[in-house]
């Protein structure tokens, strides 16, 4: 029995040692105050007006060219591959966005295939962002845009989300349904540039459609998903040129949401 | 040098024997058990079997009744549009939405107003009290889809317009692939949530066939 309090002794002491100081570590109160400034060294206005919080801005435009590596997405019969032609529609568009000054992350560079989450993980990483996934159909016909947006859930009446539609949350935001919170300021995205497209793009839709987009279910931030027909069309050609009338209405409806952005976001 | 035997030596070693009996008996009545089972299909199983086979009843004893099937319009581009057809409808709401789905699969008014392929197959349907159906399709639906958000969401309007008006007691669809919750139906469109009928209404003119 001596043995077991010569053992047992030293450990029951030293655990009782690291109790008192691990509690010490974690209560403020414990932990010796602040120096106080001296208030001879704080300028006056200070004291009286604090700054103003810096007005949010939509500094960053994610452009998610679908698809890629093993994944092609939609095929085309004469060999046209969706993540061929989303990639060179992303290179189009990143220049006219940054002449806008805005800087511009593009999911992919190369003939990579990031995850749905991978890709949402990029603009769920950046303030004040925007996404845009790129996509190319495998049917209707040649030169048709349509843009998307998650569906706006039942629960969430549009009319009463100040600043039309952007969320006052300070908590975390589940990531498998993150575009809830987002889905009314992503419609107006939509809305936004379908009607800049359609201008350019004859027989395009003039107002955007809802669709549970897998793509789009996780990213928290306003987004949208713009899809362009065809690959099935034999005209490569035309079809990889219509990415420079892509950049121009995609610019000038991101124009026009960022102004709205930055007069309605909190 | 025999040392005192301690108290509680009887007393464990009755518990000892008694685990060991009890131990036996519950291994032998699991051995029965799963012996039964595997001679009994699954309920479930068994429900798919049912599912497959024909409508049981005759077409004498089944009047043959109007049915509406969404598929592609044949005008209006990127549109769906009502197709009355007559069935001999069952009146079990589970077999019927077999019939309807088969019948959409199967019977398109011309190739290109199909909205699923040809060779897919609805593998089970369950409806749930709260108006829940589920509806598990063959992998050949994913693979033959023409990829794309907007062919992907026609298919799906497809399925749940006709199972609406075919069974307006379905008030949401829930769509699996091969008994699983799939991420998308071909890439695209998210299969996690569920399909709400509501809103699910009929195309402006219904075509007569």
């Amino acid at each position: 029995m001596r043995k077991w309090w010569l053992i047992g002794l030293p450990i029951v002491s030293l655990s009782l040692i690291i109790g008192v100081a691990a509690r010490g570590i974690q209560n403020p109160q414990q932990l010796p105050p602040p120096p106080v400034n001296p208030p001879q060294l704080q300028p006056p206005a200070v004291q009286n007006v604090p700054a103003p919080p810096p007005r949010p801005r939509l500094a960053v435009v994610v452009i998610d060219p679908a698809h890629g590596g093993t994944d092609p997405g939609a095929r085309g019969s004469t060999g046209i591959n969706e993540s061929d032609v989303t990639l060179l529609y992303s290179q189009m568009m990143r220049p006219a966005l940054e002449a806008q000054g805005v800087r511009v992350i593009v999911t992919r560079e190369n003939n990579a295939d990031p995850s749905f989450d991978d890709r949402s993980a990029i603009v769920n990483g950046q303030r004040g962002a925007i996404f845009v996934t790129l996509h190319v159909a495998s049917t209707g016909a040649l030169g048709q845009v349509r843009v998307y947006s998650e569906p706006v859930p039942d629960d969430v009446d549009v009319t009463k989300i100040a600043g039309g539609g952007f969320p006052a949350h300070n908590g975390m935001l589940n990531w498998d349904s993150a575009q809830q919170f987002y889905a009314a300021a992503s419609r107006r995205l939509a809305e936004m540039v379908q009607a800049s497209l359609a201008q350019k793009f004859t027989g395009s839709p003039p107002a955007p459609f809802s669709a549970p987009i897998r793509q789009l279910r996780t990213v928290g931030a306003p987004a949208i998903a713009i899809e362009v027909s065809t690959v099935s069309t034999p005209e490569r050609t035309r079809l990889i040129e219509l990415g420079h009338n892509l950049a121009d209405s995609v610019v000038r409806g991101v124009a026009e949401y960022r102004a709205y952005y930055e007069a309605n976001v909190r | 040098m025999n040392e005192p035997r301690s108290p509680w030596t009887v007393p464990a070693l009755i518990v000892l024997v008694a685990s060991v009996l009890f131990a036996g008996i519950y291994f032998f009545s699991l051995r029965n058990r799963m012996r039964e089972l595997a001679t009994t299909p699954q309920t479930d199983e068994r429900a798919r079997i049912e599912l497959a086979q024909p409508t049981p009843a005759g077409a004498k004893s089944v009047p043959k009744l109007p049915a509406r099937i969404f598929w592609l319009s044949a005008t209006l581009p990127n549109s769906l549009e009502a197709t009355t057809v007559t069935l001999p409808l069952a009146s079990d709401p589970v077999q019927r939405a077999k019939q309807l789905i088969d019948e959409l699969i199967a019977e398109p008014p011309t190739n290109p107003q199909r909205t699923l392929p040809a060779d897919s197959s609805l593998l089970a349907f369950y409806i749930l009290p709260d108006g829940t159906a589920i509806a598990d399709f063959s992998d050949a639906t994913s693979a033959g889809i023409p990829s794309g958000i907007q062919s992907e969401e026609l298919a799906i309007d497809s399925i749940v317009q006709t199972l609406h008006a075919g069974i307006p007691q379905i008030r949401r669809v829930k769509i699996l692939l091969h008994g699983q919750e799939a991420d998308t139906l071909a890439g695209h469109l998210d299969l996690s949530g569920f399909f709400s009928t509501e809103g699910a209404g009929p195309a402006a003119t219904p075509v007569q066939r």
